[in-house]
């Protein structure tokens, strides 16, 4: 909500400038209202900027327990070289974002990615699932019809298991059947970056008729259904411990530069208001002067 | 061969190498040994035992989880969660075991009934790993 009210701040602040510029009106109380203000911003970006780097240390920490979990849930789907099947056009989209904003561009290039797939011909096969209502919210009005299911209630809390296997089990459930899919993340780089990456999702099917499966000893279809249930939600998991940490950096980032903003903008109306003050009284002194002067 | 052992809460191996893994699965118990042949398998709850190179023996519990074995030797041990054996407390999963049968006898649905047969199935495992 901040980041909407903020340009609208920065507009009027300018008029008022250009306004003491035009004309030397007095328009003190304005100016300290509109300091007062700017101050009272800059207190909420500062200690948003103190919770989400909080956030971001232990958001770090379980991120680096995830990694190799992540890792080590794809390596079968490298090693069995598992492909999309050709002749089933249906793909599942997972995005991956969470319901608070204010973080920089994190929702958006993760929903941008899908919105790009949207667009290109042959997308009446894809559907997509939101996690967060961030990518509800930018997709739901031109691609409403490609929405299965969202998740609310993402990014409050850290991500937990739970969480990834109540996930993966509205997906599991949702009764689209699926060919092949992604699940669109951002992937943790530093505190700096973070990049838009994807892990591949693939139906029981495209893994049975995997060239390389043949070397796999003793599967049943049980054990392959199971198999295949967990590693989507441990998969999932990741991707939710991926994106948290992303999303905390990049809110950290973000709300240092509102703060440092915010500096800026006080600098100038506390410029302008004493320089306005110092016009005031200085006119009032002319009037009481001269009209003394009159009397004489 | 190196192993990735790795759950929901923490990280035990990392691509480290090690001499054998005995794994609890649906499938019965197994070990693995190097140039395991690749299998895919679910773990069922009980404890996982490392056995690392220097020859130390490293007892893990795990409640759920999969185990995939790939043609380069490589393993991977996910599991929902892990605990070392020795930070299990017998008397809470006792304690833990008695409310999941409470509780299954209780079921009102097939689903709760099935939730709570796990619970009492996994608290079991711990019981037994905690006392052994």
């Amino acid at each position: 909500m901040l980041g909407r009210v903020a340009p609208g701040v920065c507009a009027q602040v300018t008029m008022v400038v250009n306004h003491q510029q035009n004309r030397n009106m007095a328009t003190l109380k304005s100016i300290s209202l509109r300091l007062k203000s700017v101050k009272n911003i800059q207190k909420i970006t500062q200690s948003m900027k103190m919770v989400s780097a909080a956030k971001y240390t232990r958001a770090e920490r379980d991120l680096k327990a995830a990694r190799p979990y992540g890792e080590g849930s794809v390596i079968f789907y490298d090693r069995a070289e598992v492909t999309p099947p050709e002749d089933d056009p249906k793909q599942l989209y997972i995005a991956m974002t969470s319901d608070r904003g204010l973080c920089g561009a994190v929702h958006t290039s993760v929903s941008k990615v899908i919105r790009n797939k949207l667009q290109e011909p042959g997308a009446d096969n894809i559907k997509v699932i939101c996690v967060g209502d961030k990518s509800r919210s930018f997709l739901q009005r031109l691609y409403g019809k490609h929405i299965i299911s969202v998740c609310n209630e993402i990014g409050r809390l850290p991500p937990t298991f739970k969480d990834a296997a109540t996930i993966a089990n509205a997906i599991l459930t949702s009764g689209y059947e699926f060919g092949s899919g992604k699940i669109v993340y951002n992937k943790f780089r530093s505190v700096v970056s973070y990049e838009q990456s994807d892990l591949p999702l693939f139906s029981l099917k495209s893994i049975e008729s995997a060239p390389k499966l043949a070397t796999y000893d003793s599967l049943d279809s049980d054990v392959m259904q199971s198999y295949m249930e967990f590693s989507l939600s441990s998969m999932i998991f990741y991707a939710l411990k991926e994106g948290a940490c992303s999303e905390q950096s990049a809110r950290m980032t973000s709300m240092d530069n509102a703060s440092k903003n915010a500096g800026e903008m006080i600098d100038k109306l506390t410029l302008t208001f004493n320089r306005t003050r110092q016009a005031v009284i200085t006119r009032e002194l002319i009037e009481i002067i001269s009209g003394a002067a009159a009397l004489e | 061969m190196a192993l990735t052992f790795a759950a929901g809460n923490k990280v035990f191996y990392d691509k480290q190498a090690v001499k054998q893994v005995d794994v609890p699965s649906f499938s019965g118990a197994f070990g693995i040994l190097p140039k395991h042949v690749p299998t895919l398998a679910v773990l069922r709850p009980g404890v996982v035992t490392v056995l690392e190179n220097d020859g130390k023996q490293n007892k893990i519990f795990v409640s759920s989880g999969t185990i995939t074995v790939n043609d380069d030797s490589s393993v991977q041990v996910l599991a929902e969660e892990a605990h070392p054996l020795e930070n299990l407390d017998r008397a809470a999963a006792q304690e833990a075991l008695s409310k999941a049968q409470s509780e299954f006898n209780s079921a009102a649905n097939e689903k709760a009934k099935a939730e709570a047969a796990i619970a009492v199935e996994v608290a079991e495992e711990i019981v037994k790993a905690a006392s052994a």
